[in-house]
């Protein structure tokens, strides 16, 4: 065989390889024509979660930051739209939300919303509680801690730095021995690194 | 195996306790021969747990479904890697995980101490043995891992699917390697305590020990994060759960000690405050146990709940007294050889920084228990969810980030006035041009422009570090830029190690701030449909639904929802997100359908498709689509700071060269000595 018949038999060869892999190995699973916009039955409707479709009231910003306010009740310890959006095995949330739809189309504003669901809930229903009476204290004490500690840690600093600074101790004989010093001046290094 | 692994842990219970009661009676009776014994102690209650852990595992693959914790957590289809990552599932095995690991670790610390702290380590080894001795008591006598079921199940009831994930085999290790490592370091300052060794020795013999556990902390937190984000589906990564909460709180206290026992070192102050923080810092890696095991306040990750938490809670209150007690009885001996002089001084900083930490460890605490506080008090349940944790910490957080900056830029004792102009132009400077540039882009928000800045601010003071240290060295040595670099960080790792960390956790804060930009979508679209979002970047997405495939896979039934990706009309692939319904090898369902994000990343912003189900049983796929911004930089912030962890507690370097440069001179003139004595 001579080069060129190498080279050529090499080239379709290849060629042949890759078209293999094109149609068999790199072919997907059977997809409908990007034309089509007709569901098909699952095989297996079953193994998978039924869900209802999305609605623009879904992707309402009022209803998405309302929902966040609101706790979902199924225990997650998530709100209401990162359950539903996230959890759908829930039932509770997609509920809580429709209670949020039925509500904005009754006409009630954002508060009144959130009104409505605290007087049905109780106060748990709030992602955060209301910053008012004892939950002041909640929002309030570690600010006003670390302002009060930072507040006498700066006095403590002010008042020593005012004051004049101690005369230098007159350099005394040292005790140590040679030995001693490089003892010393090796735990400072230790201490330095 | 169950007889050897139930054998093992008594052995273990009875070594341990020998040991500590040893070490206590040897203190107690002062008869320090006894300190051969203690140390060996450690080493007979490793191998015995370890015995145990392998007859655990051993269970676990052999499928010895009569064993109810291998029932409970793993099936006969269940993959080899999870079968693995089953012993830390639950709660019977994380206890087993929890006492081996601290038992090796427990056994290490004997072996790896230098000897000039030998002295300490029989009350090293006694604490550690009583931590064991008590997590060993919890198996034994309300968790055992290896009780037996009346009846053997055909088959287990397999893995949470949830845990079935690359990040279960390693993040809830790493957590619980921070959290167990903390008691090394507890143990050292209980030890300086009992035996009154105040001096710095036992800062220098748990250094190493004090920045792992904040690495295998930092890690485990981050992997946590991270699993949260690719597997938990809600497109985020921190929630400000209680279990979350409970990482953090360790975490923050370990970082405030690993400043101040800085100024420990360098001017002998803050010695009862770095022996508090150590304290606290093992109390709360306790707290999280019984936080996350106990069920008192809500989580998502609480997996398992039993009356275990009840232990926990009186071992903490335990350890909380007999700790306090003792620092209060050794606080005389504790009394700082140095005063702060001033104001303007990296001391008072770190002090700043200090509250700054303790501060947020007790917001988060105070928030995580406030729920409980409130009942108490009002007789009503409240939630304390995210909207309350960022509006209590995002300030005290900016304020960390500033003094992060500031800190190195001020010099020990008292800085001049010259001297912070000198340094303080530089970086403020870098801070006000990122907020130019912030706001010349349109962005106007309050919060991600003072985060940015202050970053800006940082990374301009650590720049300036380095570029004073190389220039210094080029002048002194004539090094190039990048020998100068390599030569500056090695000869000072853990100066320039730690300014690493903080350009990491600098990258953290830019990377979160990202977060006050994501955009978020639900969408229904039958195949061939098309819906756009739009980033915050200004380009827009457009996601064409391509249909919905379903097929076998393992030990699940995959139902994989795919859309075709143009970005700005140019087609970037296909990203796909799955449903998965779990089987067990006799094909029922187990557990309820799981989510697989699927997620197309890059520097700028994440794609985060979530396929939330179907329409009646159609192709018709229901999509949550959302844009993350900035999201890789969190992992990335992880990579350059542990990076800068290990720097600075990569053993080695000068200071150590020196010093056996110096023996070794020591034990030349000793000869020497000797010999011309002789001659």
């Amino acid at each position: 065989m001579t080069r060129r018949e190498l080279f050529r038999s090499g080239a379709i060869g290849a060629g042949a390889l890759a078209l293999a892999l094109r149609r068999g190995l790199g072919q997907t699973p059977a997809r409908p024509s990007p034309d089509s916009t007709v569901a098909d039955p699952l095989a297996r409707p079953d193994l998978v979660q039924d869900r209802a479709a999305a609605t623009a009231a879904d992707n309402d910003p009022v209803i998405k930051e309302l929902e966040h306010r609101f706790r979902c009740t199924c225990g997650c310890n998530l709100d209401v739209y990162t359950c539903r959006t996230t959890d759908f095995t829930c039932t509770y949330s997609p509920a809580l939300h429709r209670e949020v739809l039925a509500l904005r189309r009754e006409g009630k504003s954002p508060d009144q919303v959130e009104a409505a669901f605290v007087a049905k809930y109780g106060e748990r229903i709030l992602m955060a509680p209301e910053p008012q009476g004892f939950n002041l204290a909640g929002y309030l004490l570690p600010g006003a801690l670390v302002a009060t500690a930072g507040v006498l840690l700066a006095a403590v600093l002010l008042r020593r730095s005012r004051r004049p600074p101690q005369p230098a101790a007159a350099p005394a004989q040292s005790a140590a021995s040679p030995s001693d010093a490089e003892r010393l001046a090796r735990a400072l290094r230790d201490v330095e690194d | 195996m169950t007889v050897l692994g139930q054998f093992s842990l008594w052995l273990a219970l009875f070594a341990a306790a020998w040991g500590a009661g040893t070490a206590f009676l040897a203190r107690w009776q002062d008869r320090p021969e006894l300190a051969r014994i203690i140390t060996r102690s450690t080493y007979g209650v490793c191998a015995a747990l370890l015995v145990a852990a392998l007859c655990l595992w051993k269970g676990l693959f052999a499928h010895d479904f009569n064993i109810e914790y291998v029932a409970q957590y793993t099936s006969r289809n269940l993959p080899e890697s999870y079968i693995f990552a089953a012993f830390w599932a639950g709660q019977k095995g994380s206890l087993l995980f929890w006492a081996t690991i601290l038992s090796i670790f427990g056994a290490t610390a004997q072996q790896v101490t230098s000897r000039r702290h030998e002295a300490l380590l029989p009350y090293v080894a006694g604490i550690t043995n009583v931590v064991v001795a008590f997590f060993v008591l919890t198996m034994l006598f309300s968790a055992n891992p290896f009780e037996r079921l009346p009846f053997t199940p055909d088959d287990g009831r397999g893995l949470n699917p949830q845990l079935q994930n690359p990040g279960m085999t390693i993040h809830p290790p790493m957590l619980y390697l921070g959290y167990i490592s903390i008691t090394i370091p507890f143990g050292f300052a209980i030890a300086a305590l009992l035996s009154k060794r105040l001096d710095t020795g036992w800062i220098h013999a748990m250094r190493k020990w004090t920045i792992l556990s904040w690495l295998f902390l930092s890690a485990g937190i981050t992997l946590g994060m991270w699993w949260a984000y690719v597997e938990l589906g809600w497109g985020g990564y921190w929630a400000w759960d209680p279990v979350e909460n409970a990482s953090l709180l360790p975490w923050l206290t370990m970082t405030a000690f690993l400043h101040s026992v800085m100024i420990q070192e360098k001017r002998g102050m803050l010695k009862r405050w770095n022996v508090a923080l150590i304290v606290a810092s093992f109390l709360l890696s306790i707290f999280g146990t019984f936080i996350t095991r106990s069920g008192v306040i809500a989580s998502v990750h609480s997996f398992t709940q039993s009356n275990v938490g009840y232990f926990f809670l009186g071992f903490l209150l335990l350890v909380a007294i007999l700790s306090f007690t003792l620092l209060y009885v050794r606080w005389p001996l504790l009394e700082a050889e140095a005063r702060l002089e001033s104001m303007a001084s990296r001391e008072a900083a770190f002090l700043f920084n200090n509250l700054a930490l303790v501060g947020i460890a007790f917001s988060v605490l105070w928030g995580t228990l406030f729920p409980i506080i409130s009942e108490a008090v009002r007789g009503t349940k409240i939630t304390v969810g995210p909207p309350f944790f960022n509006r209590v910490n995002v300030p005290l957080g900016l304020l960390l980030v500033a003094l992060t900056g500031i800190g190195p830029l001020i010099a020990w004792r008292k800085a001049s006035a010259q001297n912070l102009r000198r340094q303080f132009v530089a970086p403020v400077a870098s801070g006000l041009a990122v907020l130019a540039a912030l706001l010349l882009a349109g962005i106007r928000d309050p919060y991600p422009l003072l985060a940015w800045s202050l970053a800006g601010f940082v990374l301009g003071t650590v720049v300036q570090e380095f570029w004073r240290g190389m220039r210094a060295r080029h002048r002194m040595h004539g090094e190039s830029a990048p020998t100068a670099l390599v030569a500056l960080i090695s000869r000072n790792r853990r100066r320039y190690g730690g300014y690493i960390v903080h350009v990491g956790i600098i990258v953290y804060i830019v990377a979160f701030a990202g977060m006050a930009f994501r955009v978020t979508r639900e969408v229904t679209l039958a195949p061939g449909q098309s819906a756009e979002i739009r980033s915050p970047y200004g380009h827009t997405y457009r996601l064409t639904h391509m249909g919905v495939s379903q097929y076998e896979q393992l030990n699940r039934f995959v139902s994989a929802a795919s859309l075709e990706v143009r970005k700005d009309g140019v087609s970037m692939g296909r990203i796909t997100s799955e449903k998965r319904q779990h089987l067990d090898s006799f094909k029922r369902k187990t557990f309820e359908p799981s989510t697989e994000v699927g997620i197309w990343s890059n520097l700028k912003e994440d794609l985060y498709v979530v396929y939330a189900g179907s329409v009646g049983g159609t192709d018709q796929a229901t999509y949550a689509i959302t844009i993350n911004p900035l999201v890789m930089w969190v992992w990335l912030g992880a990579g350059i700071l542990i990076t800068g962890g290990l720097i600075t507690m990569w053993p080695g370097g000068p200071a150590v060269q020196q010093r056996r440069q110096s023996e070794a001179q020591a034990g030349y003139d000793a000869r020497l000595a000797g010999v011309g004595a002789e001659s």
